[in-house]
């Protein structure tokens, strides 16, 4: 019982290239607990949402990872057999991703679209399927179902359908949740029930959650690990409270003081130092020449 | 004399809705702004925040009138220009500049930085001393002069909303409406951004309507805000009062919604509405 | 990031080889009484249906053989370049000017302007197109210039919808607001800020057409709707090769396979330059 349990997610030292032989991921290495929200910070190009899209098995063709493992409840993705990998993925994980109208097929009906992954992926019944479903959109507050999952996508809010995805994410009790951005297209007080729901759902169903987002506000509120990325490379990892209470990398402190705060104004929306970024692009360097040497 | 820059009453705008388009026919009109009033005095900068929906970037557009009222009237400088015609417009549009929320979409992509600020001068008889207006407009947003031969896409994003306030302010505007001009940006630039239309605002006395949906940055910047929703105004008052002391629930709720970068435990909790 | 590079070699070469084979054709076009090794008109019943260069029984100096009068094929495919081109180019750019200036005003100003000129493009779509031309070259009397008109006639419909198109989604720009926030005037914003950006579409449309021209010009010639029968077009030859196809295969192939590369490389060429000069594109 005391024995550690294997994180849900475990990545390590994981480097990615683009043909070019950019590096667009820098030796990443961070875990996800079991029930543990962790947020995944930076701003855009700085390979959050990469990060997320090589958990699940779905990085363009032209990223290819050329360093590094990922483990998913202590197995190696990539020793795995791509069918393998493709049923473990299916199986453990969900996304909740950041345009809930581009992830649904506007032409089909929301129950199907919701049902399809249960019976396809999984092997349930249609009957439990449903059964399943009906009971999600109840857990994210959708008071009438039978209308919401006769509708076509465009008929619902923004919302809504965001509900809907979240409902779907959490319907296969899947063990590691990807939320890309969820809530950057919506507006703040939706954000606020949204958030309000993926954390009540992630408490009750124990669900892990890699959280990406760019907004330290939503960060600081959501999650109680965190890891903040810079061009690929995570610059800093605490937890989410000793983060907040005394950040350690100089590019933390910026984006901290770059954030807007109306209960402080003129304390935030500091413009990030030159300093910093050029400190940072040495590290970055340093950290590329370093990596470079055992790699010819 | 403090006659106010603007003086707003009873602003209406339709617009045909699309979605209720008739497979034959005309679209019906759909009341987007349903009878505003409202001053915005000059040199200050005035913040209009909304959610999706409240009207905002149509009030906008009404004011720098790329849309037409439907009812009510707007004053301008002591004018009446509610129902003025695109001709008689023309001569005032110097006064009435705007930066979009997209410089992606609002930069034309087959013209040089330098035809991008040059347009409005020529249009707008200063076409004199061409090379050294946009020189200054350049310099004064803090972009190198090497940058003028270049198109949109060969500059990031902050450097695009540049050049978008620099087209905008090269003819020395007395009002510039400034539509979510931050939205689409980093923090790390958006801070850049939002500094730099503050500074110029303040050399330049602009007078400013600042359209956004994030009250921190409405905060920062603007002297009184004016806060919407479907297409009503529920509270405008000075800066300080409405968040020292919001009177609408709404507003409350608002303010309540922006997570702020702190920790707090009672945030998520399904708990009542009042601020934290 | 390989796929681009892949699309964008794809596309260099299509350009280079659709251009190189139209530039030859060309040439040929203008220079053809510098060029053709024979008379293309000149009958000689001594040298009727010799095969092309490699075969047994050819002549030397007429390289692709002759048909059954005697007349040297590569001369008369030559010369028939001559008028496949001057009704490209002719034909074309007539279409390309009435239908783009339609399309730019449906689309731009919308509206009425839009109502009427699309109604007037559905109308016209709904003739077939082939027997429409025939219709029109019966009507206004055989001839180069007849031909010519009747494909702008016909054609500028293809203009014209999709420069609306085109149009329309450039005009909900935020640039072209930004430009009535400048100062500038409908028609001056169109002219300077939409025109330009919908260019691409016309040159690629324009190279199309010009293929699409050629094609017709043959067909009406094929049906001897286009100009005398003495005057040797693609389509006239490869109408009297079919009669001979037994006898000489050759008549019938040169022909039809020239117009086949010319054609192509005119699609192609117009992509190829869209994919090359458009900055917009990624």
């Amino acid at each position: 019982m005391n024995a550690p349990a294997k994180p849900c997610l475990d990545i390590r030292n994981l480097s990615a290239v683009l043909p070019n032989g950019l590096r667009v991921l820098r030796s990443v290495s961070l875990a996800v607990e079991p029930g543990e929200v962790r947020a995944l910070v930076g701003e855009s190009g700085a390979g959050k949402t990469m990060i997320g899209k090589a958990v699940l098995g779905v990085l363009p063709p032209s990223v290819r990872i050329v360093e590094g493992n990922m483990l998913l409840e202590g197995e190696d993705l990539g020793r795995l057999a791509p069918k393998a990998r493709r049923t473990l993925i299916g199986a453990r994980t969900a996304l909740i991703p950041q345009d809930p109208l581009t992830a649904l097929n506007p032409s089909r009906r929301i129950g199907p679209q919701m049902t399809d992954r249960l019976v396809r992926i999984l092997g349930w019944s249609g009957e439990k399927a449903d059964a399943r479903i009906r009971q999600l959109l109840d857990e994210v507050q959708i008071r009438d179902p039978e209308r919401v999952l006769k509708c076509y996508p465009h008929e619902l809010s923004g919302g809504m359908r965001q509900r809907v995805l979240i409902a779907a994410a959490f319907a296969a009790e899947p063990r590691l949740i990807v939320a890309d951005e969820p809530t950057t297209a919506l507006d703040v007080t939706v954000q606020k029930q949204i958030l309000r729901l993926i954390a009540q759902l992630q408490r009750e169903h124990g669900t892990a959650i890699l959280f990406v987002t760019h907004d330290l506000g939503v960060v600081a509120k959501i999650s109680q690990k965190v890891s903040v990325l810079y061009a690929g490379k995570v610059v800093e990892e605490a937890d989410t409270a000793a983060l907040f209470a005394a950040p350690q990398h100089p590019y933390t402190l910026a984006l901290m003081a770059a954030t807007p705060r109306y209960t402080d104004p003129f304390a935030s929306l500091k413009p990030v130092d030159d300093k910093v970024l050029a400190g940072l692009a040495a590290e970055i360097a340093a950290a590329d020449q370093a990596w470079r040497r055992p790699h010819g | 004399m403090v006659e106010p820059l603007f003086s707003v009453r009873g602003l209406k705008v339709a617009l045909p809705d699309m979605t209720r388009k008739p497979l034959i026919g005309r679209a019906p009109l759909a009341e987007i702004l349903k009878g505003l009033d409202f001053d915005l005095p000059r040199g200050s900068v005035t913040g209009i925040v909304g959610e999706s929906g409240s009207g905002k970037s149509t009030l906008g557009r009404a004011l720098v009138r790329l849309l037409e009222p439907s009812a009510g009237n707007v004053m301008f400088d002591g004018r009446d220009i509610t129902h003025l015609p695109e001709a008689e417009l023309r001569p005032l549009r110097r006064n009435l500049q705007m930066i979009f929320q997209d410089p992606m979409s609002s930069l034309n992509p087959r013209r040089t930085i330098f035809s991008i600020i040059a347009a409005p001068l020529k249009q707008n008889g200063l076409g004199d001393n061409l090379k050294a207006r946009v020189a200054e407009a350049l310099q004064r947003v803090g972009l190198p002069q090497s940058f003028a031969g270049r198109y949109r896409h060969e500059v990031s994003g902050g450097q695009r909303q540049r050049v978008g306030i620099a087209r905008a302010l090269a003819l020395s505007p007395k009002f510039v409406l400034a539509d979510e001009i931050v939205s689409g940006l980093d923090v790390s630039t958006q801070a850049q951004i939002l500094t730099l239309l503050e500074k110029l605002a303040a050399e330049m006395g602009l007078t400013v309507a600042f359209i956004s949906h994030d009250l921190s940055v409405i905060r920062r910047l603007c002297r009184q805000v004016i806060v919407m929703r479907e297409g009503a105004i529920v509270e405008a008052s000075a800066t300080d009062t409405l968040f020292e002391h919001p009177r609408q629930a709404y507003t409350r709720d608002l303010l309540a919604a922006i997570p702020l970068p702190e920790i707090d435990d009672a945030w998520l909790l399904p708990a009542p509405k009042a601020p934290a | 990031m390989d796929e681009a590079r892949i699309s964008r070699h794809g596309s260099r070469a299509r350009l280079w080889l659709a251009g190189g084979w139209l530039l030859i054709a060309l040439l040929a076009a203008i220079f053809a009484p510098l060029v053709a090794p024979q008379d293309p008109l000149a009958q000689d019943l001594m040298l009727e249906r010799l095969p092309p260069f490699w075969l047994g029984g050819a002549e030397p100096g007429y390289w692709l053989g002759t048909d059954s009068l005697g007349r040297d094929l590569l001369s008369r495919l030559i010369f028939g370049a001559r008028i496949a081109f001057i009704v490209a180019f002719a034909a074309a750019f007539a279409a390309c000017l009435v239908g783009s200036t339609l399309g730019l005003i449906a689309g731009y100003f919308g509206g009425w302007a839009d109502r009427i000129i699309s109604r007037i493009v559905d109308v016209w779509m709904a003739f077939p197109p082939v027997l429409f031309a025939i219709l029109l070259v019966a009507v206004l009397g055989t001839g180069l210039s007849s031909v010519i008109i009747a494909i702008a006639v016909i054609d500028w419909t293809r203009f014209c919808r999709v420069i609306r198109a085109e149009t329309m989604g450039q005009s909900r720009m935020d640039y072209v607001e930004n430009a009535r926030i400048a100062g500038y005037g409908r028609i001056g914003i169109m002219l300077r800020e939409v025109l330009p950006n919908v260019v691409p579409s016309i040159v690629a449309l324009l190279s199309l057409e010009m293929g699409i021209a050629v094609i017709v010009e043959a067909i009406l010639s094929f049906v001897n709707l286009s100009i005398s029968t003495d005057d040797p077009t693609w389509g006239g030859i490869i109408a009297e090769g079919r009669l001979s196809i037994h006898q000489a295969w050759w008549v019938l192939v040169f022909p039809l396979v020239t117009l086949i590369l010319t054609v192509l490389s005119f699609s192609q060429f117009g992509e190829g330059l869209r994919a090359r000069f458009d900055p917009v594109l990624r």
